[in-house]
């Protein structure tokens, strides 16, 4: 890609360990993501991809290591203040939230963005009116952007599975993220639907301005659509380089093919 | 978009307008019957001959009217911790005990050690011992220690998820009233007097400023009349007032970036912290809007009372106020007025008057009133069973529980990304 000889990093991810009692999740991982890049995360079932996508996002704190947003040490925060930094995600099975809007979901997210205290909002005074405004306006923009715009009005659960998955980065745009990470996107897509995903990621990622971190089982996603990409197995990072490199690596074949004998790409 | 929804063209530009005038419609509707029932009691009654009078006073006193308005009060208060945010609360009798004391320690001769008395625009006659603050004052006050109350309760509890929190939030209602009905002796301090309880409490001022005379030319005019205990009328319209600023409150918030959030809360919990919304912080701010229209509730209650007694906050209400959220419809508040109303209705006047005339009419001796519960339990299984979404629901609620759900098949063959 052009622009990504640029060397900040919008996240970095330093030699981080997980255990759970005495199992290790994750082991003496590093990770960085370049600024305005694409980057995958894969590795076989169980190689510790969803514990460290959960490190990142604050669910779990790490027993040792750092992450770094940004320029913000934002190991053990809270999952909300860590997404008010600027990190926004999506899930693996859809979680929005199924009685509330289009238009509303994308604005719970912006909550950390608005100021306006419970007196205000009872009092609805002018700051509070202009918020408001401002985030029905945003909100539509995004809805806009990820095309599911004309349903700003409908609940989140009536719409298809497709747009439900467009409304979810929606959502995690309205952060203003620095770093979107999306848990397997494509999960329930055919291959055409996947090809224009591909192209969809790239889009948000061209125009937010932002990078873009996936786990992902597909590897025909991965391999058109990462700039970078690291494999896990069994909680250690057994690999890390662009699309080519890792095709032809001796380790993530064996990891793939070698232990079960079976094509590891099945979702 | 090959697969959008079929229906969202025709439906996509009202939704929002619609619930607003829906919402309109209903605010209008309270405020035309308050109205209407406040003009009917004080012209048209006194008009009536004796039959319409004795029926009226038999079947719709205007004292159990105003009963009625503590109960939407605090049912209000309620349904926006369980309604609004769903967190189930067992316990919300606590702040409507604490209210109520609020009330009698501020508007009574209660603490007599202070013998002259203190006195902040109050109505009540000068020179007596204890605390005497102006009523809508102490509105205010209650409301405050209330909502600390709800956090300082709230910051360990709300950890909990869903049964535990139950669990422990109806410790708390039985603690509370506990404490008032043992607090007699704290260390010598006498702070709540015990089963007695405090009672009477100050005649209140209908306004925010204690009685005043005005001249007009050589005549005086009264205003600001202190209220007595048999000043029904008055305080009708003062209740309608509370309970309207409780309503007024909850709508407001609802549509702004704190209902949202907790609208969030109920839904997904854990997305809802992924997209920013400190879980701990908007909980405990439903938590605090709660119980300060709790304590709102419990003054009122100990006004229409003239009294607070430790017994009065038992276990019972805080079912019967759930119920009343849940027989309404959780969410709405207008579905929770006409809940409560029912029900408190039903519970004070209706049913002990249906008994009455049932047992004259067939020579029965049968205690209707005693049913109470086995009645309620009877209409919530009823819900339960055919109207589960409540009398009035949340057109959100509405959709989870009648609606059907694009279907998970449908998710196999999804839509475009």
């Amino acid at each position: 890609m052009t622009a990504t000889v640029d060397t900040a990093s919008s996240l970095v991810a330093d030699d981080i360990t997980v255990r759970f009692g005495g199992l290790v999740a994750v082991k003496n991982v590093s990770f960085t993501i370049p600024q305005r890049s694409i980057v995958s995360l894969i590795g076989p079932n169980g190689a510790g991809k969803t514990t460290f996508f959960n490190v990142l996002t604050g669910l779990y704190r790490p027993s040792s290591g750092s992450v770094v947003l940004g320029e913000k040490d934002i190991t053990g925060l809270s999952p909300h203040t860590i997404a008010a930094l600027g990190l926004g995600r999506t899930f693996q099975n859809i979680r929005l939230f199924g009685l509330m809007t289009a238009a509303e979901n994308v604005m719970v997210a912006m909550h950390s963005h608005t100021t306006s205290n419970i007196f205000q909002i009872v009092g609805k005074t002018r700051h509070q009116r202009r918020e408001e405004k401002e985030g029905r306006e945003f909100a539509q923009e995004l809805l806009d952007f990820v095309g599911v715009g004309k349903h700003a009005d409908e609940y989140a659960r009536n719409l298809s599975y497709g747009d439900q998955r467009r409304l979810e980065v929606a959502r995690a745009l309205a952060l203003r993220p620095k770093v979107l990470l999306l848990d397997e996107p494509t999960a329930g897509m055919n291959p055409q639907e996947s090809a224009v995903f591909v192209d969809f990621v790239r889009r948000v990622r061209d125009e937010r301005g932002l990078s873009i971190l996936l786990i992902e089982h597909d590897m025909s996603v991965v391999m058109r659509v990462s700039e970078r990409i690291t494999v896990l197995d069994q909680g250690e990072k057994i690999a890390e380089g662009g699309p080519d490199d890792i095709r032809n690596n001796p380790r993530v074949v064996e990891a793939y093919l070698g232990r079960t004998g079976t094509e590891g790409s099945a979702r | 978009m090959a697969l959008s929804t079929p229906e969202a063209v025709d439906t996509a530009p009202a939704k929002s307008d619609v619930i607003a005038s829906h919402t309109r419609r209903w605010a209008l509707g309270f405020v035309a019957l308050a109205i209407v029932v406040w003009l009917f009691y004080t012209f048209a009654l006194p008009n009536l001959g004796t039959g319409p009078q004795t029926f009226v006073r038999e079947w719709m006193p205007l004292g159990s009217l105003n009963e009625a308005l503590v109960w939407v009060i605090c049912a209000v208060g309620l349904n926006i911790v369980v309604g609004y945010a769903g967190l189930l609360d067992l316990g919300f009798v606590a702040f409507w005990a604490i209210g109520g004391y609020t009330a009698g320690w501020f508007m009574s001769t209660f603490f007599n050690q202070i013998s002259n008395g203190f006195y902040f625009l109050s109505a009540a006659p000068p020179n007596q011992p204890g605390i005497h603050l102006n009523f809508w004052l102490v509105l205010v006050i209650a409301g405050c220690i209330c909502a600390g109350a709800g956090i300082i309760i709230g910051a360990p509890t709300l950890r909990l998820k869903s049964d535990y929190l139950a669990l422990v939030t109806l410790g708390f209602g039985e603690i509370i009233p506990q404490v008032f009905l043992n607090g007699e002796n704290v260390h010598g301090f006498n702070l709540t007097n015990g089963a007695k309880g405090i009672a009477p409490l100050d005649n209140i001022s209908p306004l925010p400023f204690g009685p005043a005379t005005v001249s007009i030319g050589n005549a005086q005019i009264a205003i600001s009349k202190p209220l007595g205990p048999f000043d029904v009328t008055a305080k009708y319209v003062i209740f309608v007032l509370v309970a309207a600023f409780c309503v007024f409150v909850s709508l407001r918030i609802r549509e702004g970036r704190l209902g949202r959030a907790w609208l969030a809360i109920r839904e997904d919990e854990l997305a809802a912290s992924m997209m920013g919304v400190p879980l701990m912080r908007s909980k405990l701010a439903a938590y605090a809007v709660g119980a300060f229209m709790g304590g709102l509730g419990g003054v009122v209650y100990a006004v229409h009372n003239n009294s607070v007694f430790p017994d009065r906050f038992n276990f019972a209400i805080s079912i019967i106020l759930l119920a009343m959220v849940v027989l309404g419809g959780m969410g709405n508040v207008w579905g929770v007025i006409v809940g409560a109303l029912g029900l408190a209705w039903f519970n004070s006047t209706g049913l002990p008057q249906f008994g009455d005339s049932f047992n004259q009419q067939f020579g029965t001796d049968i205690n209707f009133p005693s049913y109470n519960y086995l009645l309620f339990g009877s209409i919530l299984v009823l819900m339960m069973l055919f109207r589960r979404e409540g009398l009035f629901p949340e057109t959100r609620t509405r959709q989870v529980l009648q609606e059907a759900e694009r279907s998970d098949a449908e998710e196999l063959d999804g839509g475009e990304a």
